[in-house]
């Protein structure tokens, strides 16, 4: 019997100690990660009209100068477009379905164009972070001391121009507030450009890890199971040891 | 039972087993390991850990064969090769995720399991070997992790690399020459990836699993030691010959080590399924940028269970341009570990019956092993500066001297105050 309230004792602890670790890990690391910001991309992986939108502004407008190359086009399928309709729309120079999403700008012609190669954007939300993205894309502004005429407020001069000024507008900085102003209004309103760069946010998250819905998903089927081979195991435990004094 | 046991042993049963049996000891193994073999009744929540670390090293290699399949060790693919196990290898994801989060949970684990040899005395006499074993073991599998982690050929797994690949070229006189022969270049290159392929996959894993072995047959060869640090060889049975104390580890302790388990595994597969990041601290973010011999990262921050050892070496002072004051201490924080044997005078060996003054200093060091760890993560001037009167020191850097040096006394004071500590009367028999 003394055998058994110790033992209960001693799983409650493994729980406790096992259960805190990721939340300490997790706490430390939300405090640690508090970049500033300031804004809060608006990420809804099983919006497959905002991910639709945002995969057909990224091939029209990032892929030209971007690549993505460990994204295949037919992975598009994950958010509910067919493959002919990846084909009719999102193909554009004779690439199969299949192919990834390469770029057809010369690495050495980019170099020479903006100083540096425009990065692989596959995993880019997984090394910066959705919400990085999403107030990059909103943080251009005017600067003409730079060579492109843009700056960026959260990467200091930056070397890509404002590839979507037709549709934000331009932005001065106002350097007594530190804060962006709209001095000219662009072909949509800030809140229209705020959803256009959000579902493109949204749709570069998704690319980063394409597999992240199914994985989460099959996680509670795992956990579920688990749950009830711990019940048969505490049960098992206890047949064996209930002679042990 | 007793004739029936001298049937087994002495190789005459009949069937399959008794065919194996004349040429192979097989049940002879399997009682001297699994149903004969005595442990103390007494284990508690601390036991679990041991298993647990075969788990997850058996984890590590499944996952890591499979994984091999798809990775390519060189500079220009490596990075592309990890993505397309992510993306187009079927179940890919997972298998990587289990490797990542397994590498860390290996840590959590064989910390734990330390922890519990130290408060137990689990390495006094006559364990010292097993102990000697353990270190080795965690030595290979600090290894294990390091050349692992080049392999994604990310931002961190690179510049992590040239940072601990320069350690050794501290080394006063021969030291640039052992870097440049480690790294197989001069700087950290596609001949580096390979090499440290060749070591992650079969070099280190063979003297693991050998280690491994050593640990465990050691162990049964003394018997384990249990919460009350008392040897319960000493009182037998009479008639059988068995620890009074004792129950045989099958069914026992496999039925019980199997709830941990699958507590574990509930831990596990949270973890890997829905947070495989970990807030950065398993996968950190800059390890999505595929690496840059031209790009040096602002901030290199190793794995967070390097970064207890890490804030060591921070932390010491170089003499004159050597830095080798610093990566010295920090060989030295992990080695010492192996001396405790010989440093603990006390009478005792479980902290149920240690005094005070040992519990101090345990607890001492635990705090000192945690700041440690978490300053490792952050860079040194996270906390400010102190003012004109510390000449304006970094507080973190300050902080973490004085860490370092209550790190080392727990070890080096060791023999002063485990002998000095006043303890408790021991019992006889374990306690439950």
């Amino acid at each position: 019997m003394k055998m058994f309230t110790i033992n209960k004792l001693a799983m409650k602890k493994l729980l406790l100690v096992f259960a805190s670790l990721p939340l300490i890990l997790i706490v430390q690391a939300a405090v640690a990660n508090e970049v500033k910001i300031g804004v809060t991309a608006p990420i809804d992986a099983s919006d497959h009209g905002s991910l639709q939108r945002g995969a057909k502004i990224f091939i029209n407008k990032c892929l030209n100068c971007h690549s993505a190359n460990y994204m295949r086009y037919n992975r598009l399928q994950d958010i509910g477009l067919t493959e002919k309709q990846i084909k009719d729309n999102l193909l554009f120079a004779g690439e199969k379905v299949g192919d990834t999403m390469t770029v057809a700008m010369n690495p050495k012609d980019a170099k020479k164009w903006f100083g540096v190669v425009p990065p692989d954007l596959s995993v880019e939300v997984r090394a910066r972070g959705a919400d990085w993205v999403y107030a990059y894309m909103r943080g251009f502004y005017r600067d003409e001391t730079t060579p492109t005429g843009w700056n960026n407020i959260v990467y200091d001069k930056v070397a890509m121009p404002h590839v979507l000024y037709q549709m934000q507008g331009e932005q001065v900085l106002n350097h007594e507030t530190h804060k962006l102003e709209l001095v000219k209004p662009g072909k949509l309103s800030p809140s229209e450009y705020n959803a256009y760069v959000g579902d493109l946010t949204n749709y570069m998250a998704f690319m980063a890890e394409p597999g992240k819905q199914q994985r989460q998903q099959l996680g509670w089927w795992v956990l579920l199971f688990l749950g009830v081979i711990l019940v048969l195991a505490r049960k098992l435990k206890k047949e064996y040891w209930k002679d042990i004094k | 039972m007793a004739d029936h046991k001298v049937v087994e042993t002495s190789g005459q049963s009949s069937g399959l087993m008794g065919w194996i049996d004349k040429r192979f000891p097989l049940t002879s193994n399997i009682k001297a390991h699994l149903t004969e073999y005595y442990a103390p009744k007494n284990f508690n929540f601390w036991y679990f850990f041991g298993s647990l670390a075969l788990l997850v090293l058996v984890m590590q290699i499944v996952t890591g064969i499979f994984l091999t399949m798809h990775y390519k060790p060189s500079a220009a693919e490596a990075f592309a090769s990890v993505e397309y196990i992510m993306r187009d290898v079927f179940g890919g994801n997972i298998i990587r995720y289990m490797h990542s989060t397994g590498a860390s949970m290996f840590f959590v684990v064989v910390y734990l399991h330390m922890f519990r040899g130290l408060i137990y005395g689990s390495y006094r006499n006559p364990r010292e070997l097993i102990w000697l074993f353990g270190v080795g073991i965690f030595l290979c599998l600090m290894g294990e992790a390091f050349f692992g982690y080049l392999l994604p050929w990310g931002q961190m797994s690179y510049w992590g690399a040239q940072v601990i690949v320069n350690l050794f070229a501290t080394i006063p006189l021969i030291g640039p020459d052992i870097a440049e022969w480690l790294r197989g270049d001069y700087l950290v290159s596609d001949a580096t990836l390979n090499r440290f392929f060749a070591f992650h996959v079969i070099a280190l894993p063979l003297v693991i699993l050998g280690l491994v072995m050593s640990h465990l047959i050691a162990l049964h060869e003394v018997g384990s030691n249990n919460p009350d640090g008392v040897e319960i060889k000493a009182k037998k049975d009479k008639a059988t010959g068995i620890p009074l104390d004792g129950i045989p580890f099958h069914p026992y302790y496999t039925v019980k080590d199997m709830v941990g388990v699958v507590v574990f595994l509930i831990v596990f597969a949270t973890i890997m399924f829905f947070a495989p990041e970990m807030g950065g601290y398993f996968l950190e973010a800059n390890n999505f940028i595929p690496a840059d011999p031209l790009k040096t990262p602002a901030h290199i921050a190793p794995v967070w269970y390097f970064t207890p050892y890490y804030s060591i070496l921070r932390a010491v002072p170089p003499i004159g341009i050597s830095q080798f004051p610093g990566v010295a201490a920090m060989g030295l924080s992990v080695m010492i570990f192996a001396l405790l044997p010989w440093l603990d005078r006390s009478p005792v060996k479980s902290i149920r019956y240690r005094g005070t003054l040992y519990k101090k200093w345990l607890a001492a060091f635990v705090v000192s092993f945690l700041v440690l760890g978490y300053l490792g993560t952050v860079p040194s001037n996270v906390w400010g500066q102190f003012g004109p009167w510390l000449a304006g020191a970094d507080r973190a850097t300050v902080v973490a001297r004085i860490f370092t040096v209550v790190y080392f006394a727990f070890f080096i004071l060791m023999p002063w105050y485990s002998a000095k500590d006043k303890t408790k009367p021991v019992p006889e028999r374990v306690t439950g």
